[in-house]
C-alpha cells in the first residue's frame, strides 16, 4: 500500500474502528447485562435450562445478513442502523455468554456449594462470594468467544448503514478496490486478536485451581 | 441435662416412597460425642443432615436445644451448628484465613476480628497460622486440608458440629493423627458433636455413645463401654465383619 492511500484514508480507517469498536463494546455489555443474570437463573431453576439455551442457540444460525435485514422494518429500532446492529450483535453474544454463565455455576465442585449453605451463606453471599468468583473465568471465555464473532458480524452491520470497518469492505468490493477492502479487514482482524489477547488474559487470571 | 440434639421420631422419604430414615428417636446430650454408624446407604448422612435442615424430614422433629429446627430462622440455624464433611468443601478462591472466617465474615465481622479467630483456630487444629493462613486449599495436603475445615466449622463458636466421615479419605496413619487431634480439641471445647463413620475403631476412639443404623432404621444406640459386648445380633454382625482381618491374622499366628 502506498502512502497516498493512507493520506487519503487514514483519518476514516480510524473513525470507523473507533466506531466498530463502539458496536461491539455496546453489545457486549448489553448481551452480558441479559445473560449473565439469566444464565444465574437457569441454574436456579434448571427445567428452563435447555428451553432458553435452545432459544439462544436458533438465534445464533440465523444468518446475520438476513437478521439485519429482518430488523430493518421494525418500529423504533429500524430507525437508526446502530440500533440495529447493536440489537442483532447483542443477539448473536447471547448464547456463548449464556450457556458458559449456567455451565460454570454447574460445573462448581458440590461440595463446595453443600457447605455453602450448610454453613449459613445467604443465596446472594453464595453467589457473589463464591459462585460468581468461581465461575468467572468460564463466564470471561464466553465474554471471549462473543466478542471475537461479533467483531467479524459486526462488519455486516454495514449492509445496513451502521458503520463500522465493514462499510470500506462493501465499498471495496463494489468498486474492486482490494486495498479498500483489506483497508476495512486487516483493522477487524486485528480489533478481534486484541480482544481475544486481552480477554484471554482475564480469563487466566480469574482461573481458579482446582484442590 | 437434656439433649442438646434431640431426634423424634424422624422419617425421611423420598416423592417415591422409600424410606431414607424410618421412626428414628435419639437424643445426643450437650457436650458430649455421638458416633452415627453403618454401613453405606443406612442413612447416617440423612439422620445428620436433619440437624441443620440440609434434609427436611417428612415426619418427627429435630430439635436443637430444646426447640424444633423447622421454626428456627435457616440461616441463623445452619450459622450455629458447624459442618464438617469428607470432601473438605473448602473454598480453592479463598485463602485459609479466609475460609476459616467465612461465616465471620457472612455475619459481617471486622477483619481484624476475623483473622484473630483465625488464627487461634488455626493453632487450636494444629497448624502455624502465620505459615498456614495465607495459602490456598490446593496447597494443602489432604491431612491440612481437613484440618482447616475443622477450624472453619468452628469459627463461629457453635455449640454442635455435624461431621460426616471427616476423615474417609485419609490414610490409616494422618486419620490416627487426625482423631488424636479431635479428641483433644472436644475434650477442651466441650462441643455436642454428631459424627458419622463406618469405621467401628474411630467410632469407639471418638464416641461417647455408638448409634448404629441399618436400613433408614436406628438398630442400637450404646454407650462406648458397651457396644463391643452387646448381645444384639445386628451389632454383633458389625463387629465380627470389622474384625476379620484381626480374627484371621490371629488365627494365622495360633498355627
Amino acid at each position: 500500500m502506498s502512502g497516498g492511500f493512507f493520506t487519503q484514508y487514514g483519518a476514516e480507517i480510524a473513525t470507523l474502528t473507533v466506531e466498530h469498536i463502539w458496536l461491539t463494546a455496546s453489545a457486549m455489555l448489553f448481551a452480558a447485562a441479559i445473560a449473565v443474570p439469566t444464565g444465574v437463573w437457569l441454574t436456579r431453576t434448571p427445567r428452563w435450562a435447555n428451553p432458553i439455551l435452545g432459544v439462544a442457540n436458533v438465534l445464533q444460525t440465523i444468518p446475520s445478513l438476513a437478521m439485519f435485514g429482518f430488523l430493518l422494518p421494525l418500529p423504533w429500532l429500524g430507525e437508526r442502523a446502530a440500533r440495529i446492529a447493536i440489537f442483532a450483535l447483542t443477539a448473536y453474544a447471547l448464547l456463548p455468554i449464556l450457556r458458559n454463565t449456567y455451565a460454570g455455576i454447574r460445573g462448581i465442585d458440590a461440595s463446595v456449594i453443600e457447605v455453602a449453605q450448610a454453613l449459613g451463606l445467604t443465596d446472594t453471599q453464595r453467589l457473589f462470594k463464591v459462585e460468581l468468583p468461581l465461575a468467572a473465568s468460564f463466564i470471561l471465555a464466553g465474554l471471549r468467544t462473543a466478542t471475537v464473532t461479533c467483531i467479524g458480524i459486526a462488519t455486516i452491520a454495514a449492509a445496513v448503514g451502521a458503520g463500522g470497518l465493514g462499510e470500506l469492505i462493501f465499498r471495496g468490493v463494489a468498486s474492486v478496490d482490494n486495498r479498500l477492502v483489506l483497508a476495512g479487514a486487516v483493522p477487524a482482524a486485528l480489533l478481534a486478536l486484541a480482544a481475544d489477547a486481552i480477554l484471554g488474559l482475564l480469563e487466566r487470571r480469574f482461573k481458579v485451581r482446582a484442590q | 441435662m437434656s439433649g442438646a440434639i434431640e431426634f423424634r421420631a424422624v422419617t425421611v422419604a423420598t416423592r417415591q416412597g422409600q424410606r431414607l430414615l424410618d421412626d428414628v428417636s435419639l437424643s445426643v446430650e450437650a457436650g458430649t460425642t455421638t458416633v452415627l454408624l453403618g454401613r453405606s446407604g443406612s442413612g447416617k448422612t440423612t439422620l445428620l443432615r436433619t440437624v441443620n435442615r440440609m434434609v427436611a424430614p417428612t415426619g418427627g422433629e429435630v430439635l436443637v436445644n430444646g426447640s424444633s429446627v423447622r421454626d428456627a430462622d435457616l440461616i441463623a440455624l445452619r450459622r450455629s451448628i458447624g459442618y464438617v464433611i469428607q470432601e473438605t468443601g473448602l473454598f480453592p478462591h479463598f485463602t485459609v484465613e479466609r475460609n476459616v472466617g467465612i461465616v465471620l465474615e457472612a455475619e459481617g465481622r471486622s477483619r481484624e476480628e476475623r483473622a484473630r479467630r483465625s488464627d487461634d483456630l488455626l493453632r487450636a487444629v494444629g497448624l502455624d497460622a502465620t505459615s498456614f493462613g495465607r495459602r490456598y486449599p490446593h496447597q494443602l495436603s489432604g491431612g491440612q486440608r481437613q484440618r482447616v475445615g475443622l477450624a472453619r466449622a468452628l469459627a463461629a463458636d457453635p455449640s454442635a458440629l455435624l461431621m460426616d466421615e471427616p476423615f474417609g479419605a485419609l490414610d490409616p496413619l494422618t486419620r490416627g493423627e487426625m482423631q488424636d487431634m479431635l479428641r483433644e480439641l472436644l475434650g477442651r471445647m466441650k462441643k455436642t458433636v454428631l459424627l458419622v463413620t463406618h469405621d467401628l475403631n474411630e467410632a469407639l476412639y471418638l464416641g461417647d455413645q455408638i448409634a448404629l443404623l441399618n436400613e433408614g432404621k436406628l438398630i442400637a444406640c450404646l454407650p462406648r463401654d458397651k457396644f463391643l459386648s452387646s448381645d444384639l445380633t445386628e451389632v454383633r454382625a458389625y463387629v465380627a465383619s470389622v474384625q476379620r482381618g484381626e480374627r484371621s491374622a490371629e488365627e494365622a499366628a495360633r498355627r
